[in-house]
């Protein structure tokens, strides 16, 4: 009777898109429903002044692909070249409508499924035990069209204006539709609420024409390049901070804008006084008003101001969806937010999922989890989560012999770019195998859900685990931090621990945490406490690849952890090792003994044997001229030899 | 011993009392239960209280000498401070709690007039002003009387008291209103009132960085007390101050005439600033012969003797701040450093591979002579010509060594070659190295037109790639067509050019019908491909051949042109592996001289090596006797083989590992490998005849013989430890510290408060200040152009 998918995703957005693309490419019945005609509606109409402040960097100097998403901020997952965001934009921040014209090429050229123009105005549980979920979700849009899904995938981003309520808040024009043309704020004295990246969007174009710009909000300025997190204000925007600590007249308040009201005078000016100034005064002329002036005259906000301007942000949609979803907002500092778990699936009814900026709760302030950059690799979580719970499809994974262990952590350092972007949320998982003689490697698994594992990857984590996580130092940086000051940066490797910059953090588990582990971890801490901890120290280029002071001391840490040595040799020490020990190094055992031994060549011995690393068989005549053992050997032979001696 | 506590009767006590001289007595009933915590104390406070001339006793009340301060009820007892026969104090005995307690309130007491209690502001001022001029005065706060921090202060006073005015207080309000930041500790600060002439300037003060400790205090002190700045026209080598005495560096302005007195404001800026923390002087240039550097304007001598002056161009006064407290910053770095050295230097490398191929990074390699391949050209190049490809990463060691190999491989094809040689970086293009489905490093693919790559599976050497590279050359199994062919085939006279083939021919003999046996062969010849030439004959006249070697069909005809041998191996098997191992066992020789290449070969049978060391060629005799013993199947449970020396320096290693030193040569040892350790030695005495080895053999079968050596079963474990990060993290100062000055600080402060708990008020005053700001926010809720946030944001 109503049509079915597996999959609905709401909202053909930058998520919902990404979204599509992986259940695409698996083959999978799915389907996009888009309320507009086209893809990516929201940036049609914003940012207001155009410019994205996701950068789109085009040159890094290296060719590695994987690495160089780490600088393109706007492009979405796919195997598809042209569709990277650099062959849409030359500029560093791009224009929105590149943005918009790149997302319709995106689900264009991949032939994503997307139904336009319809609009999904409610959506209700309906229960069934045949159901993936044991129920479905039913989708009504706006010509009463009925659609039934198994799972239902929430990317909607945040659609709704943040409004605020104070007496004269009519009087108070949105960042949603107040003009962009600087001419129509000529001399004019501007009130912004707000302290965010609109709110100094907003100011940055008409900072020249005004008299002055204030901009009040409840919480002080929080910088992105202090705080690392892009969701703060971003340097692009923030000529204002620059005339305000030079006096240039514009200025920068904190009040909580519940005690705020608004009066407009006779000249149609508006004053800014105090709620309960209003309350206590019966008086209902507007020039008559108490203002905080009247018992304060250096009060800081006595101007008459000609516009206020809101610019506080979005919140989700909840409109739509039906009580019986239980989807509910978070926390008091992430309303704006649903309540989700670090799976992305809703608290209230198992088969939703929220993705893209509306997932952000998981992450706010944190990491890039709302932002395309983030949530493009949160979303191929999900979906690696999906094809686990729905077709048996484990989390994808590779098995290498422990030899390969310190390169394949190496090599995810330097390149990933999902570990790199959404650091302390999405974290490589290595599981050991049993005697630890080989590992699998799995990408980018939401960390917070570690306990769970087994069940949401259908890999099995027996015999140990290292978590490679990116982090940046603990007291680093915040809203109130000097994050210039001397000595910011570790260079000493023993010092690693207390790196500050984004830096590779390995933690090691003789058993897998579990959910009481998680719950109870240390304050500040991505994951409970490990067995041992390795921290790769800051580097100045975020190029990992230093043989002694990167790559040493995490073989180290390796081998400790897993009580072995992983060291490589040639094959002229497997042959030694062969014939005068009962057993071999890792590296000799899986390469020399399968008859892959690595030979050096001339000029590398003769290294190694100036550096003492090799010994000079020719040279070694007789006895009395040979001193000293084989140096690589970890304990003396004929030391070893004594002692069994003395057992036989 | 003397710090003992003298028990006294109270007529003993009064008696010995000496005007002027102070003690601290303690009176307690006779068969009480003594107050041991406190007498225990009390014994430590003896010796440092005698120090200060203070005497110290017990005294046990007797009923006939009935005191008055022998106390009516049991258990009340006090200790007394005496000066002469005059009391000055009484004190509780739990007030004195442990032996800071009971020395700073003693000296507390005595010192009255030279330690002034204040609780104000006002108090502080009206000392302040009445030193103007005259004297200096030492502040402090301590969180409580009787903690170490106030003996400490104490114990300053008791040396300085008459030197300096001393203040104290345990208000942390007195603090704040100074301004103090971080008011959760003990502070001492040095006004220097003496210097202000005018009465309405305040005093300048300095705050004592380091923990409130008597030495600390003592060293401060001193600093404060030496000159502001010294004006010096010597070497700064040999200037010596009281700075250098206290372990303290040396800041050298470094002036000429012209500018002097501006430097000299400079210097007087710079020294305020460092007061405490190093000597500032002002060093003449032009006065002396020294050679200073022209552009320096600073020198730095470290306390440490020894170390050499530093000269400095530095072009802003902070900079000078800064460069002397990341010097004491680094100090300390030295110091954990000498504690580091005790232990093994875990940043030395210590795996070959990694650190030969650093240590060689700087040579240039002649990679220009493999064709460099990129996301745009791999595919192309792979699908238009046979391409040999090296996938590796430039940060990959094992990789990188391998790289050389690779270069001397395309050294030796240089324009011979058939086959591109080519190689791709997969640190630079890790999409395509994926997709090759590489994902360990390094490999190498041949790629040839139509066929499905093939990894190659020898050793990462340059001898052995090339024989793969020549091999591939021809598509095995080659097809013979004639008897002629198949005999010139066997005598390696078809493949001439090819090096490897001259040691052996592999032939595979089928009758026509065959099919599945023969489909069996090709696949096993595939799999073997690059590694042994393989042909196959299956005309109509096979059984010339067959009748010929004396086999039945289908057989496998191995021909060892050197040797003039060809031998016949049955093939009777249904799988592809069996016979691709058939053909590999086929190949193995029943004497071969071991190299480091092949050992692996023949370790595939697990049996024990039958081993002959040779110091060169082997001697015929050895080799007749072995061979005989082959052939009557009296060594099929062992692995004979025998190692030149000459060709397998190595093996001098392994003969001094078993030996313990170089055995004479020849040797010939039974390795038991895989089944124990054991190895044995063949008496030198005996010569080597059928008879003897077999005797031998026997011998040791039946335990008669001792191994000279057990080879070692040990695991291999790590060679050396790691950082103990998480150990370091769990340290007090886990709070990551921003600087590691300030990490040294906080840990001294830190513990300090830990053995504060009693007397520790800090925690009980934050409550007051939170509300403070409620409160201010209620009476002036109106936006302020602020940098104080009226409300903290709150972090998620």
């Amino acid at each position: 009777s109503r049509p079915h998918r597996d999959y609905c995703v709401l909202g053909a957005g930058p998520a919902g898109l990404q979204m599509a693309a992986f259940l695409h490419r698996a083959g999978r019945d799915y389907e996009v429903f888009e309320r507009e005609s086209a893809p990516g509606s929201f940036f049609t109409r914003y940012p207001r002044h155009r410019k994205l402040i996701s950068i789109n960097k085009r040159h890094t100097g290296k060719a590695n692909a994987e690495f160089n998403l780490r600088h393109d901020w706007n492009s979405l997952l796919s195997d598809d070249p042209h569709l990277l965001f650099r062959h849409y934009s030359q500029a560093y921040f791009p224009d929105a409508s590149d943005m918009v014209r790149y997302l319709g090429d995106f689900a264009r050229r991949l032939g994503l499924h997307v139904l336009y123009n319809t609009n999904i105005t409610h959506v209700t549980l309906d229960k069934d035990p045949q159901a993936w979920n044991g129920h479905y979700f039913i989708l009504t849009d706006q010509k009463g069209q009925v659609y039934q899904c198994s799972v239902l995938l929430v990317a909607t981003g945040l659609a709704v204006p943040k409004l605020v309520d104070f007496p004269g808040s009519e009087y108070v024009e949105g960042y949603e539709s107040v003009s962009v043309d600087p001419e129509d704020f000529v001399g004019q004295n501007v009130l912004i609420l707000g302290h965010g990246n609109s709110a100094f969007e907003t100011a940055e174009n008409i900072l020249g024409v005004t008299n002055f710009v204030h901009m009040l909000s409840r919480s002080r300025v929080r910088l992105s390049w202090a705080t690392h997190y892009v969701g703060d204000v971003r340097a692009i925007n923030n000529g204002l901070l620059d005339t305000y600590q030079l006096k240039s007249l514009d200025g920068l308040l904190e009040s909580d804008l519940e005690y705020l009201a608004l009066v407009k005078d006779s000249k149609g000016k508006f004053h800014v006084t105090l709620k309960f100034l209003l309350e206590n005064n019966s008086s209902q002329s507007a020039d008559s008003i108490p203002l905080p002036e009247d018992d304060n005259d250096n009060f800081a906000m006595r101007v008459a101001y000609d516009r206020v301007i809101r610019c506080l942000g979005w919140t989700f949609d909840f409109s739509i969806f039906d009580q019986s979803l239980r989807l509910s907002s978070g926390t008091e500092f992430s309303k704006k937010y649903p309540l989700i778990k670090a799976s992305y699936e809703s608290k209230g009814s198992r088969g939703l999922f929220i993705l893209g900026t509306a997932s952000h709760s998981v992450d706010y302030r944190k990491s890039a989890g709302g932002f395309i950059h983030g949530f493009r690799y949160t979303v191929r979580a999900v979906h690696r989560l999906l094809e686990h719970r729905h077709h048996g499809i484990p989390w994808p994974s590779t098995e290498y012999p422990i030899t390969q262990l310190t390169s394949s952590i190496i090599r995810r350092v330097n390149e990933a770019s999902g570990l790199y972007q959404m650091f302390s949320v999405l974290a490589d998982i290595i599981l050991l195998k049993e005697n630890a003689t080989a590992f699998e490697y799995l990408e980018e698994f939401p960390m917070q859900m570690l306990a769970q594992l087994e069940m949401l990857t259908g890999r099995t984590a027996r015999h140990g685990l290292f978590v490679i996580n990116m982090e940046y130092g603990k007291n680093f940086s915040g809203p109130e931090k000097d994050v210039f000051y001397y000595d910011r940066s570790v260079a000493h490797i023993e010092d690693a621990w207390m790196s500050n910059f984004l830096h590779p953090v390995i933690y090691y588990y003789r058993h897998l945490p579990t959910e009481q582990d998680m719950r109870f971890r240390p304050a500040q801490w991505p994951l409970p406490r490990p067995t041992a901890i390795h921290h790769i120290v800051e580097d100045f280029l975020t190029d990992w690849t230093a043989p002694v002071g990167h790559i040493l001391p995490l073989r180290r840490f390796l081998e400790n952890c897993l009580d072995t040595d992983l060291r490589s040799f040639y094959a002229e020490s497997c042959f030694l090792f062969t014939l005068t020990r009962q057993r071999l190094p890792p590296f000799c055992q899986q390469g020399y003994l399968r008859m892959q031994g690595l030979s050096s060549t001339k000029s590398l011995w003769q290294h190694g044997v100036e550096s003492r690393l090799l010994q000079d068989y020719t040279a070694m005549e007789n006895s009395n001229r040979w001193l000293g053992d084989h140096s690589t050997a970890p304990e003396p032979l004929t030391q070893s030899l004594d002692s069994n001696k003395e057992e036989l | 011993t003397e710090d003992s506590l003298p028990e006294l009767t109270p007529q003993q006590y009064f008696s010995t009392l000496q005007p002027g001289k102070a003690s601290l007595v303690y009176f307690c009933q006779v068969g009480s239960l003594s107050n041991s915590v406190f007498l225990e104390e009390l014994k430590e406070a003896v010796k440092p209280l005698q120090d200060y001339g203070i005497s110290v006793a017990k005294v046990t009340c007797v009923e006939e000498e009935a005191s008055r301060y022998c106390g009516e009820e049991e258990g009340l007892m006090k200790a007394y401070l005496f000066r002469g026969n005059i009391l000055l104090r009484e004190f509780p005995t739990d007030i004195l709690f442990d032996v800071n307690a009971i020395i700073a309130h003693v000296l507390f007491a005595l010192l009255f007039n030279e330690v002034k209690y204040i609780t104000t502001l006002e108090d502080l001022h009206s000392i302040e002003n009445s030193l103007k001029g005259k004297s200096n005065m030492i502040f402090s706060y301590v969180e409580a009387i009787g903690t170490p921090e106030h003996r400490a202060v104490m114990e300053a006073a008791f040396v300085y008291g008459t030197s300096y005015q001393f203040a104290l207080t345990t208000e942390i309000a007195l603090l704040e209103n100074i301004g103090s930041e971080s008011i959760e500790h003990a502070h001492l600060y040095f006004f220097h009132c003496k210097l202000v002439l005018d009465l309405t300037e305040h005093c300048r003060r300095t705050l004592m960085e380091q923990p409130l400790t008597t030495l600390n205090i003592h060293v401060f002190v001193k600093t404060m007390n030496a000159p502001l700045l010294m004006e010096v026209a010597e070497d700064p080598q040999q200037v010596s101050t009281v700075h250098l005495q206290l372990g303290l560096p040396l800041v050298f302005i470094i002036s000429q005439r012209a500018t002097q007195e501006a430097d000299r404001r400079t210097a007087e800026w710079v020294a305020w600033h460092l007061l405490g923390k190093a000597g500032v002087l002002l060093l003449l240039r032009d006065s002396m012969d020294v050679n200073i550097p022209q552009h320096a304007n600073v020198a730095f001598r470290r306390a440490e003797k020894d170390v050499p002056v530093e000269f400095l161009v530095l072009n802003d006064v902070e900079l000078i701040i800064s460069h002397v407290k990341n010097n004491m910053h680094i100090e300390e770095i030295q110091e954990d450093e000498g504690e580091d050295m005790e232990g093994p230097d875990l940043a030395v490398e210590d795996d070959e591979v990694a650190g030969t191929v650093y240590r060689d990074r700087k040579k240039p390699l002649p990679l220009e002579l493999s064709v460099e391949l990129t996301e745009e050209t791999f595919n192309t190049t792979v699908m238009t010509s046979d391409s040999i490809v090296l996938f590796y990463a430039t940060w990959h060691a094992v990789s990188m060594a391998f790289l050389q190999s690779y270069i001397d491989v395309a050294i030796k094809l240089k324009g011979r070659s058939t086959i591109l040689l080519t190689r791709i970086n997969c640190a630079d293009w890790s999409d395509i190295c994926t997709k090759q489905n590489v994902t360990a490093f390094p490999v190498v693919k041949l790629y040839k037109e139509g066929e499905s790559p093939v990894s190659y599976a020898g050793m990462l050497a340059t001898k052995d790639l090339l024989k793969f590279i020549q091999l591939n050359k021809i598509s095995c199994p080659v097809n013979i067509a004639s008897i002629q062919e198949a005999e010139k085939y066997l005598r390696g006279e078809l493949y001439k050019d090819l090096p490897s083939s001259a040691s052996v021919s592999v032939l595979g003999l089928f009758s026509p019908a065959m099919a599945s046996a023969k489909e069996l062969f090709r696949e096993a010849g595939k799999q073997l491909r690059g590694s042994v030439i393989t042909g196959i004959y299956s005309e109509d006249d096979v059984w010339i051949l067959s009748n010929k070697y004396a086999t039945t069909l289908p057989a496998l005809l191995l021909a060892r042109p050197k040797e003039g041998r060809i031998e016949s191996v049955p093939l009777d098997t249904t799988l592809v592996q069996d016979m691709a191992q058939i053909l590999a066992n086929a190949l193995l020789e029943a004497f071969p001289e071991i190299t480091v290449e092949n050992l692996p070969t023949y370790l595939r049978f697990q049996r024990p090596l039958l081993l002959l060391f040779s110091g060169g060629s082997i001697n015929p005799q050895y080799r007749n006797t072995i061979l005989a013993l082959v052939r009557q199947k009296q060594l099929d449970s062992f692995t004979p083989c025998w190692l030149n020396l000459k060709n397998t320096p190595v093996g001098r290693g392994i003969l001094k590992a078993y030996f313990g030193r170089l055995p004479p040569l020849p040797q010939l040892l039974l390795v038991n490998l895989h089944s124990g350790g054991q190895v044995y030695a063949f008496p030198s005495s005996q010569s080597v005849t059928e008879q003897s080895l077999v005797l031998w053999l026997k011998h040791l079968q039946a335990g008669l013989e001792n191994p000279i050596t057990v080879l070692s079963a040990q695991e291999w474990k790590p060679p050396l430890p790691a950082f103990d990060f998480l150990n370091m993290m769990d340290a007090p100062t886990s709070q990551a510290p921003t600087k590691k000055v300030l990490e040294c600080q906080k840990e001294a402060e830190v513990q300090e408060s830990a053995e504060l708990q009693p007397g520790d008020r800090s925690t009980a005053r934050r409550e007051p200040v939170e509300m403070l700001r409620i409160k201010r926010w209620n009476t002036a809720n109106w936006p302020k152009d602020t940098q104080e946030p009226f409300h903290h944001d709150k972090e998620l």
